[in-house]
């Protein structure tokens, strides 16, 4: 078989390949050839044939096949053998392969080889992929070779070390006594890395680091020596004297100063002179400068001392390179939460980095700012940044718009200054506007109660414009839903009012619901904007035609919506008025929307805020008529949710069904439990906890009923965090021998009250007062009215199903006042 | 700690690629494609930093690249290098090149890719700088190389003849040779900056 071709030859045959095909083709060829020659257990070619087989993997090809044969390599004798063996090693094999554990004992030999470029060789290799293994048995060697007098084993030892120490922190205390000489080494390179290695143990471990804190003089004095030596070729770079050595010992410094008084000031002297004297004409002194400015802010410095690293930090950003602009405004940020006022004076130079072209320097520049931002320079940074936001990139706009919002809440100056802020972010970046703001907006629209005309104005002319923004155009339609009238009747104190006529505006709501741009949670909020019209407009014929063609839309949201209204326009009507009412100042719960808790006294809310919401589960709507009354289930589970209920009209439904049929025939038991999901009650915030430890106050219990040795006691609490609702629990007891089982209580409010039964405690009514059945009932009372209850009672006693019905009138006025 | 070395030209073709922390072949070479594509977009008066691709840890890491000529050195760092200092690293580790190549180009790095892994492994050793001084790093691997070439035999005969040559101490090449009305310039080859 001829010669395996040199590696040379094969990189000239593969830069002829024009084509990638030619090329794989090309390569396949040679793999086959290496792969005979591999089986032919060649010694002489094995190093040409893996060299070629890592320039293939290099560009891509796959080459495991070459593993063993790297450990074939390093067996070897020769020098030029292993140094391949080794590369390719370092190139194919990882902890993950097996193999790679049988190159242990060879690395070991070599550790003890008496070529010094053997055993560098072998220390590179173990110090790039050693695994743990690996390491715990050749920890012993690297420790050696860390005390040899020969710096280019030395230094190769100490970076070794420090990979160990990565892979297995246990044997960090090995090293340790290593450790005692290497500050004392002429060689920068040994410096250089046992530098490296001192940090590294000290970041693992804080008794290390207190171990290592004497040696804070020892580095001072090194360093001192750097800057003051003359000019040394061996280590300059660009005029400076190793500046490499110089940034790490500086980096080793700031992590012993961290926290610690004394190292602190015995440092105070060493980085002002460096911070003075450095030039900063090229990269490497601002390199030098830079690391002394992070070393000044962590460690504790004297004052005068942090304010000189600020002003280098600000004469960084005056900088042409950008480079060196970039590294300000990183440690700009860092420091800006504990140097607020040092970093405020270099505030135009920041605002002034927005407008360059550079992505990163924008990046970092926008982040600044928006720390920045006070009470004092909201109004020009907001500006500053509208502009940013209008020319930026998209991958900004998100970022900036939330950023913009978070200022402008903290920091807004008046009411009309932020809601105009809001609306130009809208208007700029509408499409890029993060999901729950739109909730946290229009929160914020209701509660500046004086501006409703001027905000719904203006968002108006804004939807004329434009409707392809969702958030937007969420906003507005829900704004002219609630304020319409406001809208038409062409009052605004604040701005030229339009004349706009009801037609227009339900122009503009129905363009809405039938443009394709318009997401589905934009028709909803549309649809339900039309519908609160109805009781604000006098056109409704048009708004009632609107509603019941989107009765059979194909969206099953918007289908479900339309029906309802049309049932609320139909069999309701007398209660739209009060369903559609104005809505109150909300409260907010936190300072992200989606957890938004609102309270509506009585009135059906049904704009679903966004997909966020858990699924409801679906009910018809034909349960409007049929409503799920509370006289209905046995084992009445209600879930009191905190979120809106999208049936508006059931839980009118229910109210009237309480006291209208009470027939005592008509109500089943229904075998299963009819699954609520809507609560009947809305309650803000008393969320799933069935009773509260409120007020139990003085409110005496009564007994409601007591008939054929059933007896029935009401005790009363008043919930802390809902003046309006009343908690009762009932107190069911048996006095005759028999037990009562089946027991089922249920009541009815009359209409102005809303009521919600618990699960009892059990069924069963043990005989002669061994225990009672315990119920809660939730009652809401808004209008504060005098609290009637007729109670409908059923139990099994002695074989026979038992029915009653009664009325309870005689509840003490503390428990509905 | 650096996380991966990488050179490759202006159209994405990889002339060396070191990684100090594990990743799969495919992952090596997608992560060559992706930061060729980060790198190629930006423009020649940008700073030299960039948040590091999805593949290789995010903005986490970043990547610091210096552009020569045909080549991008890009250097893929965690947060505990200084940036400034990876730049000049990256400057002394093509002076080397330059110097143990004679006016290095393209064509020497990709014909002699084991050779820059044996310069690259003086000066970076696991993820951490080991040596930043030219002239012991210029030191150690002729060191090497001389052993190697001890080692060859009849076969590194054409190989000792050329250093032999190079070696030969021949008086400084002139700049412009002058026979009579025939005026040869010498190109200036162009230095690395």
């Amino acid at each position: 078989m001829p010669a395996p071709i040199r590696l040379r030859e094969l990189i000239r045959t593969i830069r002829t390949a024009r084509t990638q095909a030619e090329e794989r083709e090309m390569i396949q060829k040679e793999c086959a050839a290496i792969r005979s020659s591999f089986r032919e257990e060649d010694n002489t070619y094995r190093c040409r044939n893996v060299a070629k087989l890592l320039y293939m993997h290099m560009l891509g090809y796959p080459a495991h096949f070459g593993q063993l044969e790297c450990l074939k390599l390093i067996a070897s004798q020769k020098f030029t053998d292993k140094r391949i063996g080794y590369l390719g090693a370092m190139l194919l094999l990882d902890e993950r392969q097996d193999v790679h554990l049988l190159m242990t004992n060879c690395i070991k030999n070599d550790l003890n080889h008496s070529t010094q470029y053997v055993q560098g060789v072998a220390l590179c290799t173990l110090g790039c992929m050693g695994s743990a293994e690996m390491c715990r048995d050749l920890a012993g060697e690297v420790e050696k070779l860390l005390k040899t007098s020969n710096s280019y084993l030395r230094k190769k030892a100490a970076l070794c070390a420090v990979h160990v120490i990565r892979k297995v922190p246990e044997l960090m205390e090995m090293f340790l006594p290593a450790t005692k000489n290497l500050l004392n080494e002429k060689n920068h390179g040994v410096l250089h890395t046992s530098v490296v290695l001192l940090t590294e143990m000290c970041e693992r471990s804080p008794d290390m680091l207190a171990h290592f804190r004497k040696l804070v003089p020892q580095l001072v004095r090194i360093l001192k020596n750097l800057i003051m030596s003359g000019y040394s070729p061996e280590h300059d770079v660009s005029g400076i004297s190793d500046p490499f050595l110089q940034v790490r010992i500086l980096r080793l410094l700031r992590i012993l100063g961290k926290g610690d008084d004394d190292s602190s000031e015995a440092m105070n002297d060493i980085l002002a002179q460096v911070a003075t004297n450095t030039e900063t004409s090229k990269n490497v002194g601002n390199a030098i400068l830079y690391e002394t400015v992070l070393t000044i802010m962590d460690i504790k410095s004297e004052s005068g001392l942090r304010v000189l690293a600020i002003n280098i930090l600000g004469r960084f950003l005056l900088n042409n390179d950008k480079n060196i602009r970039y590294v300000a405004l990183t440690s700009l940020l860092k420091t800006v939460q504990t140097d607020h006022n040092a970093v405020q004076r270099h505030r135009s130079t920041i605002v002034d980095c927005l407008k360059d072209l550079d992505v990163s320097i924008k990046r970092r520049a926008m982040e600044l700012s928006f720390a920045l931002v006070n009470g004092n320079n909201v109004r020009g940074m907001m500006k500053e940044l509208l502009h940013f936001l209008d020319m930026c990139d998209p991958e900004f706009k998100a970022d900036c718009a939330s950023g913009i919002f978070l200022a402008a809440e903290k920091y807004a100056p008046s009411k009309r200054w932020h809601i105009d802020t809001i609306m130009k972010v809208l208007t700029t970046a509408g499409s890029y506007v993060r999901d729950d703001s739109v909730p946290n907006l229009i929160q914020l629209i209701t509660n500046s109660v004086e501006m409703h005309s001027y905000t719904v104005q203006r968002l108006y002319k804004a939807v004329l414009d434009d409707i392809s923004q969702q958030p937007l155009v969420q906003v507005a339609s829900w704004c002219m839903g609630e304020y319409g009238d406001l809208l038409v009747s062409g009052q605004c104190e604040e701005e030229e009012p339009i004349h706009v006529t009801e037609d227009e505006v339900l122009d503009v709501l129905e363009g809405v619901l039938v443009s394709n741009l318009s997401s589905p949670i934009t028709r909803g909020y549309a649809l339900t904007a039309i519908m609160k019209l109805s009781t604000r407009f006098s056109s409704v014929n048009r708004i009632k035609r609107v509603v019941s063609i989107y009765g059979s839309s194909i969206d099953v949201e918007l289908q479900q919506r339309a029906v309802e209204y049309n049932a609320l326009f139909k069999k309701y009507d007398h209660m739209r008025s009060a369903l559609l009412e104005r809505m109150p100042i909300m409260e907010k719960t936190t300072t992200n929307g989606p957890t938004e808790i609102l309270h509506t006294n009585g009135e059906a809310e049904p704009s679903v805020r966004d997909s966020k919401h858990p699924p409801n589960i679906p009910q018809p709507s034909s349960q409007a008529n049929d409503l799920l009354d509370l006289l209905g289930g046995n084992d009445v589970v209600p879930v009191i949710q905190t979120e809106l209920p999208t049936k508006p009209a059931s839980s009118g439904g229910e109210l009237l069904d309480l006291l209208g049929d009470l027939s005592l025939s008509g109500v089943p038991a229904p075998a299963a439990p009819i699954s609520v999901s809507q609560p009947t009650f809305l309650l803000d915030g008393i969320s799933s906890q069935p009773l509260f430890n409120d007020v139990a106050g003085a409110i005496p219990p009564m007994t409601a009923y007591n008939k054929n040795g059933l007896k029935i006691d009401f005790t009363f609490e008043r919930s802390n965090s809902n003046p309006n609702v009343s908690v009762i629990t009932i107190h069911a007891s048996n006095l005759t021998e028999v037990d009562m089982a089946d027991f089922v209580f249920q009541a009815a409010v009359p209409k102005t009250f809303q009521l919600q039964l618990l699960s009892p405690s059990s069924n069963v009514v043990p005989g002669l007062n061994k225990g009672t059945v315990t119920q809660v009932i939730k009652v809401l009372n808004p209008q504060k009215q005098q609290l009637r209850m007729r109670i409908k009672l059923t139990y099994t006693h002695k074989g026979s199903s038992v029915q009653d019905l009664a009325e309870v009138n005689n509840f003490p006025t503390q428990s509905w006042q | 700690m650096i996380k991966a070395i990488l050179i490759f030209n202006n159209h994405g073709k990889p002339r060396l690629s070191k990684f100090y922390e594990h990743y799969t072949e495919d992952t090596e070479q997608q992560i060559i494609r992706e930061t060729f594509h980060l790198v190629s977009k930006r423009d020649d008066n940008v700073c030299n930093f960039l948040e590091g691709g999805m593949l290789i840890g995010g903005s986490d890491n970043k990547l610091i690249y210096r552009h020569y000529a045909t080549l991008y050195f890009v250097f893929c760092v965690d947060s505990s290098e200084s940036e400034l200092g990876i730049l000049d690293l990256i400057q002394v580790f093509v002076e080397t090149l330059d110097k143990c190549f004679e006016n290095v180009c393209e064509l020497d790095l990709i014909f002699h890719m084991d050779k820059v892994h044996n310069i690259l492994s003086e000066m970076v050793m696991g993820g951490m700088v080991l040596e930043t001084n030219m002239n012991e790093i210029i030191t150690q691997v002729d060191a090497q190389n001389k052993m190697e070439k001890s080692e060859a035999g009849i076969a590194g005969a054409p190989a000792r003849a050329v250093s032999a040559v190079k070696n030969m101490n021949l008086p400084e090449i002139p700049r412009n040779i002058n026979i009579g009305d025939i005026s040869i310039k010498v190109p200036n080859l162009p230095s690395f900056k």
